[in-house]
């Protein structure tokens, strides 16, 4: 085998490798979301949506859970997204070259990563030791920390990719800094926040960790803030651990649930980010 | 990696006369303050989580000392509480998901930069991150009850019969085939990860100056040759940093691992055996703990994991930091 034969296979086999890996990621997703179907969709019926979590062996839904898990995500991104979008626009607008917006950007970046059972960690001791239980608050302060460090992520990259020149123009009007940031910045940012902040959402949709120490669960249907709230991912902890096959059904359909909508979320920012180029994927 | 132009505007701390000295002027000053409350409160709160981790460690660390780090005991009933088998756990687990999902994650990056057909790449690439859009739990429930049952009937029998007697390697793979235990759930992790490094890795090589791509090809060299000797030597920090980054996920995923590990608190040279890690340690055992000691092993747990992955990211961040530098 002379030399260009062999560099011409090593070629052909290192190229097949990158075009196999790719199968095999495509693959895992696939079988996971064939699974998720199969097994969810069984058991997917209105009764998920009006009835409350079971006993064992009785039937039921999982309505408590799904609002829990609807109420806890918005008021966690309702407090998450004031909260991130002004800090990431003070990284991009004000901070960009000092030392606290260098500190606050790797800061952030660490939160970003940082394993979320030790946020739930941390709010267990912030909130729910003082409270001396268990609450639906605990979970969306929980939940709202997680979703905060997405949002600035996004934020800050967002407004840096917007042209220093519009705001220039801007001052050289005599616009003052905060009318800039709030006229024109935010006006070119625009699209690339609002997929950051569904981003969050994505993310904060299914974590279940964070829960476990927080919210924890409620076998009823609760709208207090002061006390435990169900939410479909300790459900699903919870039920699929269980030994009934009943409990195991409605564990697969919360977990289709979950995956169709924090996939559908993905999806809306991900499109939302191409139409409008100004954003970076995190 | 912004395609951002380069960036003149002049950005320093906002001063007393920001804007125009008119009327109107305190509304600067009230903006500029709350974004930095803003930027405040989220540094905060990484104070917060180290103040309140080493507040909740400090009863097991005085009782334990440092002893704790290396004790494989961990039994509730007699209040004798040693971190050695989860912490043994999660860097094994760790070591397989990077041994899975590093070669691969390159292996998906190298094909959406230099193989894809350019109308697909948008699409591979989103269909890639889509899995680490995936909930953790849902890779949990899934690799119980579809991945564990495989993993029992065909891939573990197959690894005991074929490895099992060599020696030293064949330490490895003893005991009977459980399903679930240190592989399932460093398997779980590498495919966890894989979006993570593939989605940074990609953005790395897409930095790689197209002239040098083009004078590795015009002097005759396959695309092999042009991605080890021109991609991948100028990407291999950014690269580095990739890894780092999903090193990071990897040591503390928790609900994938805590239903797929065994749960138990022990270390075996067998990876096919069942054992715990630290994240999954404390999401089985932490609304249990019935003793203040135990309650505060589980934070020292906690503690030991933030400080691991905070190392691991901040050197992550290090080197993502210097492409950018570099890119400047």
């Amino acid at each position: 085998m002379d030399i260009y034969a062999k560099r011409k296979l090593i070629n052909r086999l290192s190229l097949a490798f990158a075009t196999v890996a790719t199968a095999f990621g495509l693959f895992w997703l696939a079988i996971i979301m064939w699974t998720l179907l199969s097994k969810g969709i069984t058991s997917l019926n209105l009764i998920l949506f009006t009835e409350t979590t079971p006993p064992p062996g009785a039937s039921g839904g999982l309505s408590n859970a799904i609002f829990g898990s609807v109420f806890m995500n918005a008021l966690a991104i309702m407090i998450a997204a004031p909260l991130g979008i002004l800090a990431g626009t003070y990284l991009a607008e004000y901070a960009r070259d000092s030392k606290l917006g260098a500190v606050a950007r790797f800061v952030n970046d660490i939160l970003l990563s940082a394993p979320s059972i030790i946020i739930g960690m941390f709010v267990y001791e912030l909130m729910v030791v003082p409270m001396g239980h268990f609450s639906a608050w605990a979970g969306t302060v929980a939940l709202a920390i997680i979703a905060i460090p997405v949002i600035v992520r996004t934020t800050q990259d967002s407004l840096l990719l917007v042209p220093d020149r519009l705001r220039e123009a801007a001052s050289a009007l005599g616009a003052p800094r905060w009318r800039v940031i709030t006229s024109i910045s935010y006006r070119a940012a625009k699209g690339g926040i609002l997929t950051g902040v569904l981003l969050a959402l994505a993310r904060v949709s299914g974590e279940t960790a964070p829960l476990l120490f927080t919210a924890l669960n409620n076998q009823f249907w609760s709208t207090d803030l002061n006390a435990p709230m169900a939410n479909l991912p300790v459900v699903i902890f919870q039920y699929a651990l269980s030994p009934y096959v009943d409990w195991q059904k409605l564990a697969w359909s919360g977990a289709l649930l979950i995956t169709a909508a924090v996939l559908f979320i993905n999806i809306t920012a991900r499109l939302l980010a191409s139409r409008d180029r100004s954003t970076k994927r995190i | 990696m912004s395609g951002a132009e380069e960036n003149t505007f002049p950005t320093g701390p906002a001063t007393p006369d920001d804007g125009t000295a008119g009327p109107r002027s305190w509304i600067g000053k009230a903006f500029s303050s709350v974004s930095l409350s803003a930027a405040i409160i989220v540094m905060l709160s990484l104070g917060g989580v180290m103040y309140t981790l080493s507040i909740g460690a400090a009863p097991a660390l005085k009782e334990f000392g440092l002893g704790f780090l290396t004790a494989e005991v961990w039994n509730p009933v007699t209040s004798q509480f040693g971190a050695a088998a989860p912490i043994a756990g999660t860097l094994e687990t760790a070591l397989i998901a990077m041994l899975i999902g590093v070669p691969i994650s390159v292996g998906i990056a190298i094909f959406l930069t230099e193989l894809c057909p350019e109308k697909l790449r948008h699409g591979f690439a989103i269909t890639i991150e889509l899995l680490a859009g995936i909930p953790s739990i849902i890779y949990g429930i899934w690799g119980l009850f579809v991945l564990a049952p495989y993993m029992q009937r065909h891939i573990q029998p197959f690894l005991i019969d074929r490895f099992g007697d060599i020696p030293i390697i064949g330490n490895l793979f003893q005991g009977p085939p459980y399903g679930i235990g240190i592989l399932t759930a460093g398997l779980i992790l590498g495919v966890m990860v894989l979006p993570f490094i593939t989605t940074v890795t990609r953005d790395v090589f897409l930095t790689v100056p197209s002239l040098q791509r083009e004078s590795a090809y015009a002097l005759g060299a396959t695309t092999t040759e042009v991605i080890w000797n021109v991609v991948i030597p100028y990407s291999k920090v950014g690269m580095l940093g990739a890894i780092m980054l999903g090193l990071g996920r990897a040591l503390g995923e928790t609900m994938a691992v805590t239903f797929v590990i065994g749960n138990a608190h022990r270390i075996s040279a067998s990876i096919l055996a069942p054992g715990t890690t630290i994240s999954a340690s404390i999401a089985n055992e932490f609304t249990e703990a019935t003793t203040p000691i135990y309650t505060s092993s589980l934070f020292a747990l906690g503690l030991i994991l933030f400080v691991i992955t905070f190392i691991v990211l901040s050197v992550a961040q290090y080197m993502l930091h210097r492409i950018k530098k570099a890119e400047g």
